[in-house]
């Protein structure tokens, strides 16, 4: 009775298995599931190259629509997805048990997100951006007008499709190929908190950018947003590595956009094929962690000429600090080469700020004096790059002073106090004899 | 006299009386013991208050690791990131005592904890502390004094305040060390021994390991010494008395790391250096007055005089350069606080909060001395007749440490023993006074008073009958010991004394007088039992209350501590104001920002600032300090009064005299310090308050507090920078963990709210309020 019930449960766990290895986790953080919220699911068939660029990375992709009841992004307090994907700029409310909290939460746990608005952006979307640091133009029928570096196209149009090239300079957010075409942008735009120093703009609009609603009159006042202050696209990577890209146009992810030629106005340059399927590509493989995420390993300290790491350190030891450094590379971890990460010997403030010298296959090592102070003090490695996950390693040891023997036993400059005590001392045995038998 | 007369019966009495007077001094210390064990019974076999832990704690540590690790240890769970030299910032006396009775007991298959040994070492050490009275008192005034002292000292609630079961702090050794010190210096006084002198020596080097309180013992030694040259007592005996305890005892006091260079370079140590000098100068002009004629000496006089003045002007005034150029003037803080009273309170905010260096109150001293402070003028008249240099050092010390007492509260201990032996001259004299008078009128009427020999004899018989009857006075013992002791030693004052033995009293006022004299003592046993059992014997950690619903037991504090070693990491770190430090690095083993060992001002001034800060700021401090929870002790609710809002405005002062934007007035209404609806905006908005009354409304509706008597100012408010992890049963300790900062950073939050109340549906904006950290 018990052994077939106990087969079947073996089976069940065999084909669950799968599933839990290639799930996202420290080890390989690539995501592999990816729920897509679509308003409409003819989207799909619109937006395909995008789809199957993802797909032909090795995502598996679950579109729903937006209102769609059956949405549930947790199972068991599990999430059953890595990442999330929302193309649907008009749903004011998700189907199904999802919310903004639930999003928010989805994020906060370490999933990334991809959220595109477009104009008459809902105010759920304008929410979730909100809370990730993002302000889309108030006005809900804004978009981004600009009458100099606009699209070149057959008929004049209102300017609203803007060929936009200025990009955020990182080839780790960007891949290491210059995307040489402008990027279409159909959308409205939106303005980051400069005091905010985890959201970036990956895409900025250009100087002459403004942003109204192009059916209406400019009125006498200056429009909200104008200039530079306008992002495009921007990215958001939160304290816990979770990435979140904001567009502010639905279109640019569409094969349309991805398959038109570009021409920037008042620019000779004409080409094939906007930037487009570069740029979202390259940043969708940022987002989805399949580049520009480390992770440091191995943090060893030893004393110079010894092995072992030590409980504790003697103030004035010399010792030699390493830490492992690697690079995902979206399949495997390789090293991670940098001449910049630095090592702190930290209490209350740096004792010792020392730069890593690398042996190019990951390690970084160095070796100093511990400080002439005694306290418990932490080796302390925060390498905060652009594009790069930061690292924030700690670890503590305490530092000792001198034990009471450990002190020099006989200093030459003490040598007249030690011979003033023993020629006292035997100054007073003589007068003792002297005086005791001198009778 | 008697000893003289070889007679039989003299000999029995003499024997009778020594053995008697051990058995009363073995009762004594078993009563020593017994009293003090009121604490276990009532509570259980706990370390009590705040100090005794963190000395359970380095024993502990002793009796793993060893002395020469002990004296090694740098300890990181203190003090962080600081740290704190454990084994040269220590007096080791108590650890090593207790860690050493520990070896023994094991070694001997008696397999006690360590902590049941700690819990004990004070009431065995009291039971020293009375015969070392007892010794001390025979040396000033014979045994019968002796044994009345002792008896008194093993009850004196002053003491006992010190010394229950399970207080296990410095002062529980060191009182013993100091009387045993006095001991010894009066016997090396009375007999010119040198081997007493070297004994004195290593006592004094005890108490110098077991107690800041040795400057105590160094300064009144050099006092007395000086009074005894200025009164023209010099004799050789001391000289050996004073002069090898100068040298021997600096030198070993000297190998105590924690005293180390301090005791020959600090004020405290000043007074003994110069009275060495002077008893070496006088030791000189005596010996030259010996050996030169009258005329010559007086020729060598005005020579060394003008001289030495000069000499003597130029020591002092390089002397006093040096001194004044330190800012204290080389005197510690504390030991400034003891000469000017007011110094604490208007420089050093920390020794001033500490409610037992506050000056006592005169209640305090009839609760810790009783009818002492009655005995002890009698006491003091009865060392003037005669006056012998061991009686002046007893009257030198009961006025000292009565300024002390005065100064500082904790140092009542210090008078108690003095008060003891003088009630113990007093009662022996008044005693002996009488049952003469009754003796001679009731025997003397058929033989001749002048026989003195005859005399004393029947004094000691008749003080033996009169013992049988008075079981709670003890006291009396033979007069012949003390007699011979008498003889030896104040040849001079045993005429007075026979004189003295004439003064006869009418029988009536005598009996009534003993009688009497017993029911004060009476009354004072029956004082000592009730403070001994009632009010000293709280361990402080668990605390009682009755009300009509029986006996309510407050076990908040373990409860917490628990909580933290159970569900935190190892290397967590907790803050708190700095009296729970050492309890919770005992208790919970979880490392401490700040301790009762308050050495760092500056560190103490950085908790009391997060304390008086408002939640952001608070949070940017501890988070900089790494800590990870944050526990404060709240007595509002069951009406516990030390609680942190009670020692709030400390916090405050010690926390401004460090970092100038906290300011106390900023929390005080019109110059008072509230709570309610009237507290400043500061107050209600300090990490403390919110800490402490966070959800307390949710109590009983309206947020009254039991201990200020009176409802709270604000009383629904949300912590976004902490968070509450646990609160005790009944409300005593709760515990806060610092929120990791905000996983995203939001937009400008304000305008889409905006937008979203009036686009979207009530509820979402609601939800959206809810989670604004991560």
């Amino acid at each position: 009775m018990a052994a077939p019930k106990f087969a079947f449960l073996l089976l069940k766990l065999i084909s669950v298995l799968p599933l839990l290895v290639t799930s996202f986790s420290a080890d390989r953080p690539t995501d592999r599931r990816i729920l897509v919220l679509l308003d409409d699911l003819s989207l799909k068939s619109s937006h395909s190259l995008f789809f199957s660029s993802l797909k032909s990375r090795g995502f598996d992709l679950d579109f729903k629509r937006a209102d769609d009841p059956s949405i549930a992004v947790k199972r068991y307090g599990q999430y059953m997805y890595d990442g999330l994907i929302l193309l649907s700029p008009s749903t004011d409310r998700f189907g199904g048990s999802l919310d903004m909290e639930g999003v928010l939460d989805f994020v906060d746990s370490g999933h990334d997100l991809i959220v595109a608005a477009d104009a008459n952006a809902s105010d759920l979307i304008r929410n979730i951006a909100a809370e990730c640091g993002v302000d889309f133009d108030e006005d809900p029928s804004a978009v981004v007008v600009d009458h100099s570096s606009y699209a070149v196209s057959e008929t004049e149009g209102d300017h609203t499709l803007i060929a936009a090239d200025d990009f955020i300079q990182s080839d780790v957010i960007l891949g290491n190929k210059k995307i040489e075409a402008p990027v279409l942008f159909k959308g409205i735009g939106h303005s980051l908190n400069p005091g905010n120093s985890m959201v970036l703009k990956a895409l900025s609009a250009s100087s002459s950018s403004y942003s109204t609603n192009p059916s209406s009159k400019l009125s006498s006042q200056p429009p909200s947003l104008y200039g530079t202050a306008i992002s495009l696209v921007s990215v958001v990577q939160a304290r816990n590595a979770a990435r979140i890209m904001i567009s502010g146009s639905l279109d640019m992810f569409s094969n349309r956009l991805f398959r038109a030629g570009v021409q920037k106005s008042g620019s000779l340059n004409k080409y094939e094929k906007s930037g487009n399927e570069q740029f979202i590509t390259e940043l969708s493989k940022w987002i989805f962690h399949e580049r520009g995420h480390l992770k440091a390993a191995n943090l060893r300290h030893n004393k110079v000429g010894e092995s072992e790491e030590p409980l504790m350190y003697r103030i004035n030891d010399d010792l030699e600090f390493s830490v492992e450094i690697f690079e995902w590379s979206g399949s495997s971890w390789v090293p991670h080469v940098s001449k910049d990460v630095q090592v702190q010997f930290y209490m209350m403030s740096p004792y010792v700020l020392k730069t890593l010298s690398t042996n190019e296959k990951g390690l970084y090592h160095t070796s100093f004096k511990v400080p002439d102070v005694y306290g418990v003090f932490q080796f302390k490695v925060e390498y905060q790059k652009l594009g790069y996950t930061s690292l924030s390693l700690s670890k503590q040891i305490p530092v000792r002073p001198f034990k009471h023997n450990e002190y020099e036993r006989f200093i030459t400059t003490a040598f007249p106090y030690y011979g003033a005590s023993f020629s006292m001392m035997a100054g007073f045995f003589i007068f003792s004899g002297v005086y005791l038998y001198n009778k | 006299m008697a000893t003289q007369e070889t007679s039989q019966s003299a000999t029995f009495c003499h024997a009778f009386g020594n053995v008697l007077s051990f058995a009363v001094l073995l009762l004594i210390g078993v009563m020593a013991f017994s009293i003090r064990l009121f604490s276990v019974i009532k509570y259980e076999s706990v370390i009590h208050e705040f100090d005794p832990y963190f000395n359970y704690r380095v024993t502990q540590f002793l009796t793993k690791s060893g002395v020469y690790d002990f004296w090694n240890w740098f300890d990181d769970r203190t003090w962080y990131p600081l740290g704190r030299v454990i084994g040269g910032t220590v007096y080791p006396g108590l650890t090593l005592t207790a860690g050493t009775l520990w070896r023994i007991l094991n070694s001997m298959n008696i397999p006690l904890s360590v902590e049941t040994v700690c819990v004990f070492t004070a009431p065995v050490f009291s039971a020293f502390a009375s015969w070392a009275t007892y010794l001390l008192t025979k040396e000033i005034k014979g045994a019968g004094a002796g044994l009345t002292a002792a008896a008194l000292l093993a009850m004196v609630p002053s003491y006992i305040s010190r010394s229950v079961a399970g207080s296990y702090d410095n002062e529980a050794v060191a009182i013993f060390a100091l009387i045993f010190t006095f001991y010894l210096y009066i016997k090396t006084l009375n007999t010119g021994s040198l081997f007493y002198a070297t004994l004195n020596a290593i006592a004094y080097f005890y108490m110098v390991c077991s107690w800041g309180g040795y400057t105590f013992i160094i300064n009144l030694i050099p006092m007395h010494v000086l009074l005894c040259i200025v009164t023209g007592r010099y004799s050789p005996r001391l000289y050996i008395a004073y002069a090898p305890l100068v040298v021997l005892g600096t030198l070993l006091a000297a190998l105590v790391p924690v005293v180390g260079f301090n005791a020959v370079m600090t004020s405290e140590h000043f007074a003994s250096f110069l009275v060495f000098i002077i008893i070496h100068v006088v030791a000189l002009v005596y010996y030259i007055k010996g050996i030169l004629s009258p005329q010559m000496f007086k020729v060598a006089v005005t020579l060394v005089v003008s001289v030495g003045m000069v000499v003597c002007f130029a020591v002092l005034a390089v002397l006093i350069a040096l001194v004044a150029s330190s800012p204290t003037k080389g005197w510690s803080g504390r030991s400034l606080s003891l000469l000017d009273p007011t110094y604490a309170s208007k420089y050093i905010p920390i020794i001033a909060s500490v409610s037992e260096h506050q000056p006592p109150t005169w209640p305090s001293y009839f609760m810790d001395i009783n009818v002492l402070a009655f005995l002890v003028p009698a006491g003091i008249i009865a060392c003037f007749l005669p006056l012998s240099d061991a009686s002046s050092f007893a009257v030198l010390y009961i006025v000292t440490s009565v300024y002390f007492s005065g100064v500082m509260v904790r140092l009542m201990l210090v008078l108690a023993p003095a008060a003891c032996i003088m009630s113990g001259i007093a009662l022996s004299e008044a005693f002996d006074v009488f049952t003469r008078s009754i003796k001679f009128h009731l025997v003397g009427a058929t033989q001749s008073p002048q026989d003195n020999a005859g005399d004393t004899t029947k004094v000691t018989q008749n003080d033996v009958k009169h013992e049988k009857s008075e079981v709670t006075i003890k006291e009396r013992s033979s007069r012949k010991s003390k007699k011979k002791d008498k003889e030896n030693i104040e040849r001079p004052s045993l005429v007075s004394r026979v004189e003295k033995r004439l003064l006869v009293l009418p029988l009536e006022t005598s009996v009534i007088a003993v009688f009497l004299l017993v029911l004060l003592g009476a009354f004072y046993v029956v004082h000592c039992v009730w403070a001994a059992a009632e009010a000293y014997s709280a361990p402080s950690i668990v605390l009682t209350s009755r009300s009509h619903d029986g006996l309510h037991v407050f076990d908040d504090f373990r409860e917490a501590y628990a909580w933290l070693s159970h569900n935190t990491e190892v290397d967590d770190k907790v803050a708190s104001w700095w009296d729970y430090g050492y309890q919770t690095t005992a208790m919970a083993n979880r490392t401490v920002i700040v301790d009762n060992n308050t050495w760092n001002n500056t560190h103490i001034a950085t908790v009391g600032t997060a304390m008086s800060s408002p939640e952001k700021a608070a949070w940017d401090i501890f988070n900089s300090l790494d800590v990870k929870y944050v526990l404060v002790v709240f007595g509002g609710f069951v009406g516990y009064p030390s609680d942190d809002i009670n020692k709030f405005l400390w916090m405050v002062r010690i926390g401004g005299g460090v970092f100038p934007h906290i300011k106390e007035p900023d929390y005080l209404r019109d110059g008072q310090y509230r709570i309610d609806s009237q507290a400043t905006p500061t107050m209600l908005n300090c990490l403390m308050y919110k800490l402490s009354y966070f959800r307390f409304v949710e109590t009983d509706g309206r947020g009254f507090d039991r201990v200020r008597n009176t409802e709270i100012g604000k009383k629904h408010f949300k912590l976004t920078h902490f968070e509450e992890v646990f609160t005790t049963h009944h409300w005593m300790v709760r515990i806060y963990k610092l929120k990791s900062p905000r996983n995203r950073i939001r937009g400008k939050t304000k305008k889409s709210k905006l937008k979203s109340g009036t686009s979207i549906s009530s509820k979402r904006s609601g939800t959206r309020k809810k989670n604004p950290w991560q």
